[in-house]
């Protein structure tokens, strides 16, 4: 048995160990915020956080969560009236579109904020690129990482 | 909600053709507003495109004055579920922050004559869910704020004339005593129905409609509540995946599944059998499927099964061959099928002939949600949840596969992840209803990225050549496009062959009617490749082929590729337009939107070497689209997008946010297909797998310098979705020509350009 904490709450699964954590959280857990698009970690779309760093979920087995904090988009946030500020900026922006992508892509920005606070264009190009917008909200997903880092900044 | 108000329309539809609302009172003693068995001042009875007719919507305010709008089109990113609601908003005269949106379930009634739309026309596709929307949704709020004024006057004894609204309220005598809406549904509820819909807004006193608002599930969508197709949970629900065929028209010879059956959870393994080649379809491909507990064990399962196939007809299918045909093919002669003035006269007379020929590939939808669908067929019934941009094609399919009668079968749509025209067709749909009819069970149908790459209705391929005849002043005399590809009509029955180039060619597209000595000619070429609908099918294709060409006939006879443009386009006129999008097309819209980009980006200062500006300009079903691309490319080819202007004239903007989201993402997805997508077939089989090699753009191939600009032209909304995307690669290609002197007359660009500068 797996063991682990989902969003600050105990998790445990019986299954295969060799169980993709996308496929837990999703079939298992009933996270469904957490997206399937490529399977390969290729996209993006599955990200979830693992002890606080951005992972793709379809690429890692479940018995790599073992004793660990998975945060899933679920989590990200306690109620609506206290958004992250990555969730904020993206409502300023109002980035999606299908917004079926969007989950992985604020949990990535989310990591990647925390390690630039204060991005060039440049930064976001070179650590967003692994993810994936079919729908091509790419200019606004710039424009409301550098308005989260203002946010950030301005709580802190 | 949906089946009570269906009961309604229903006990009406029988009481005769008269142009009436039906309103009643909810079970949450709401007032409901349903429209009409025939909207107002149409034809009685309009036919669909699958057959449906036009029958009902609904409002409903709820005793607390929260408004509900029902919103009957798929959702697939585009905004319909915000911009239809803003029209009944804006008649209805509410607060916008008032209103909330339910997610209407396919309606059909079935009448004598067949089976009607009980919602209005269900179904997004060709950029048609606005267009035709916005008379009716405005007609259904206004009749709705009707009955209230004429609730509240009857209440105070005075002429409805004397009252009017303001936002939430009937304001008759004074400000002080302005009645609100919930106070006013009981009586409103049991009025009769007026026989002509109330005058509409000036655009002028407009609130809502043209201005700044925001995606209605915005909130959902970040938190991750939104429920795409994937997320379906429903009871005893099981999971299923399907290994279909590599080989194009492939089939099962036999399965060894032993190996399978030992994956923990898996349940049930079967054949699931193809259509036969070459005739009409549900499903695109024979298969295993594998029935498990969880998603992940019937994928688990699918790996260990061991099929033996039999590669079937079209087993030496190759793209080489397909590429090489065509070129055959364009040396002789084709299907003439526009033929305008004395075209081989003013060709034999022209000073100088231009001619190229261009290659537009084969190119996949890949919208990010995989495609999937949860069936539960019963005896007597069938349930269908899926994301598609056709719910009456979605009950088709199953009606098709289930054998029940459609008013049986219950389909709802959940919001979709990306449509692109992919989800026009069902038969993941079919595909559902097979494995649950087959289990009994309710089956949640799953799609990986690889079946998705491997298994879709692809846009067509082909050859394209234009040849023009240009006098000594460089003006075109004559102008012929021949095509070579394989027809987007696929298996489609009745389908005679002299009819397979209406998919390829839409002959009325510019420069029809303004080169007054015309030809088109087709070649239809076979391949076992399905094909299909892809964001402005056609337009994608010839759009990058006339817009290059222009470019080249400019540089050939010494022009400027704008100037040649203002010079062919010219001014403002309505031409005769027969394709989807007319019924006319004024050339003069495209003028003003290729200047205005042209001077965005300051098209006449010249540029240091390795830097160029490209521009193009197209009009696709109804809209008008422009673009200028300034890129530079390094001396080893490596090419850089410093900055894009994409302008759109859609007529009216009534939704600007979204009119732009369009703009910048349809932009995206010409620029993601013009650089790397391409689909090929060897030995029968398609070669790409995932994103990996099928490569869609990221975001540092995106220029920051950015500008997506609306240019309203009337009062009259054109359609949006797949306007923006036919100008992006012939603007690209031809920037990068202006930079590098390197001409690309074959997309994708892939590695052409550093090949070519590294020669």
């Amino acid at each position: 048995m797996i063991s682990f904490k989902v969003n600050n709450e105990s998790a445990s699964f019986e299954g295969d160990t060799d169980t993709p954590l996308l496929w837990v959280l999703r079939d298992h857990l009933n996270l469904t915020g957490t997206k399937f698009s490529c399977g390969v970690g290729l996209c993006g779309a599955c990200v979830v956080h693992v002890d606080g760093r951005a992972v793709a979920s379809c690429r890692v087995p479940v018995s790599s969560a073992e004793g660990r904090a998975v945060t899933t988009i679920e989590g990200l946030a306690a109620t609506d009236d206290d958004l992250d500020p990555v969730q904020q900026a993206w409502l300023e922006h109002d980035v999606a579109q299908c917004g079926y992508c969007q989950s992985g892509q604020i949990m990535a920005a989310v990591d990647f904020l925390n390690r630039y606070p204060n991005p060039t264009d440049e930064d976001i190009d070179n650590n967003m690129s692994s993810m994936v917008c079919r729908c091509g909200t790419y200019v606004r997903i710039r424009k409301a990482i550098h308005r989260a880092a203002e946010l950030k900044r301005a709580e802190s | 909600m949906s089946a009570r108000i269906g009961k309604t329309i229903e006990d009406r539809v029988d009481a005769g053709r008269r142009r009436f609302l039906i309103a009643g009172t909810s079970v949450a003693g709401g007032f409901v507003l349903g429209i009409p068995a025939i909207s107002f001042g149409r034809p009685a009875v309009s036919e669909g495109t699958s057959g449906e007719r036009q029958i009902g919507y609904f409002i409903e305010i709820k005793p607390d004055g929260a408004v509900v709008i029902g919103s009957n089109q798929p959702e697939i990113g585009q905004g319909v579920r915000t911009v239809l609601p803003m029209l009944v908003a804006e008649e209805l005269d509410v607060e916008w922050s008032n209103v909330s949106v339910i997610q209407m379930p396919l309606g059909l009634i079935k009448t004598a004559d067949g089976y009607t739309w009980k919602y209005g026309g269900q179904g997004v596709g060709g950029s048609t869910g606005l267009t035709s929307n916005w008379d009716f949704m405005r007609e259904v709020g206004a009749t709705a704020r009707h009955q209230l004024i004429r609730a509240a006057a009857a209440r105070l004894g005075i002429p409805a004339s004397s009252c009017t609204t303001k936002p939430g309220f009937v304001v008759c005598d004074s400000p002080a005593d302005a009645i609100p809406y919930q106070d006013l549904i009981a009586d409103a509820a049991k009025l009769d129905m007026p026989e002509e819909v109330p005058a509409l807004k000036d655009s002028r006193d407009y609130r809502i409609v043209g201005t700044q608002k925001k995606t209605i599930d915005a909130l959902d969508m970040v938190t991750g509540r939104a429920k795409y197709g994937m997320d379906t949970v429903e009871p005893d629900m099981r999971y299923a995946v399907i290994a279909r065929s590599p080989y194009l028209n492939g089939s099962v010879r036999s399965i060894d599944d032993s190996d399978a059956r030992k994956v923990d959870g898996v349940l049930d393994i079967f054949e699931v059998e193809g259509p036969k080649p070459g005739e009409p379809y549900f499903i695109l491909a024979s298969g295993v499927a594998v029935v498990a507990t969880s998603t992940w064990a019937a994928i688990k399962g699918r790996r260990a099964l061991e099929v033996d196939w039999d590669p079937g007809p079209n087993a030496s299918d190759d793209s080489e061959t397909f590429w090489r045909e065509n070129a055959e093919a364009l040396k002789g002669n084709g299907q003439v099928v526009t033929d305008d003035g004395e075209f081989d006269k003013a060709m034999a007379s022209a000073d100088k002939v231009i001619e190229h020929q261009y290659e537009v590939p084969f190119v996949s939808h890949q919208p990010m949600e995989p495609q999937n669908c949860y069936a539960y067929v019963q005896e007597d019934s069938c349930h269908i949840i899926a994301p598609t941009q056709s719910p009456s094609g979605a009950s088709r399919s199953a009606a098709a596969i289930t054998g029940l009668p459609r008013e049986n079968i219950r389909v709802d749509m959940t919001r979709v992840g990306g449509g692109f025209g992919r989800r026009l067709t069902t038969d993941y749909v079919a595909e559902a209803a097979i494995v649950s009819k087959h289990t009994g069970w309710p089956i949640q149908l799953v799609w990986t990225r690889e079946d998705d790459i491997k298994n879709d209705f692809y846009r067509p391929a082909g050859l394209h050549e234009i040849r023009a005849g240009v006098d000594e002043n460089g003006k075109v005399m004559a102008w012929t496009q021949r095509l070579a590809s394989a027809s987007k009509y696929y298996r489609r029955p009745n389908m005679p062959d002299d009819k397979l180039w209406e998919a390829e060619l839409y002959p009325d597209d510019f420069p029809r009617k303004i080169i007054e000595n015309f030809r088109l000619e087709y070649f239809h070429n076979a391949i076992g490749l399905p094909r299909g609908s892809w964001r402005a099918p056609a337009h994608t294709a010839n759009a990058f082929v006339i817009q290059s060409f222009l470019d080249e006939l400019a540089h050939e006879t010494g022009q400027d590729p704008l100037q040649l443009r203002i010079d062919l386009l010219g001014g403002e006129r309505e031409l005769e337009y027969g394709n989807h999008g007319g019924p006319t097309f004024n050339p003069g819209r495209l003028t003003r939107l290729v200047k205005f980009v042209a001077d965005q980006i300051d098209y006449g200062t010249k540029r240091p070497d390795g830097r160029g500006v490209g521009l193009a300009t197209h009009f696709t079903f109804g809209g008008y689209a422009a673009h200028a691309f300034e890129v530079t490319v390094s001396p080893r080819g490596e090419l850089t997008i410093e900055r894009i202007v994409a302008a759109i004239d859609c007529g009216y903007a009534v939704h600007p946010n979204a009119v732009e989201a369009q703009l910048e993402g349809g932009t995206i997805d010409g620029i993601s297909t013009a650089l790397g997508q391409e689909i090929t077939v060897k030995n029968g089989q398609v070669q790409q797998s995932n994103f990996h090699d099928y490569p869609l753009a990221r975001i540092a191939q995106i220029p920051s310098l950015f500008e997506a600009h609306i240019l309203n032209y009337d009062e009259t909304p054109t359609g949006v979705g797949e306007i923006p995307v036919p100008p992006v690669a012939p603007a690209l290609t031809n920037a990068i020509f202006a930079a590098s002197g390197v001409r690309l007359r074959r997309l994708p660009i892939a590695d052409q350009l550093k090949r070519a500068m590294t020669a």
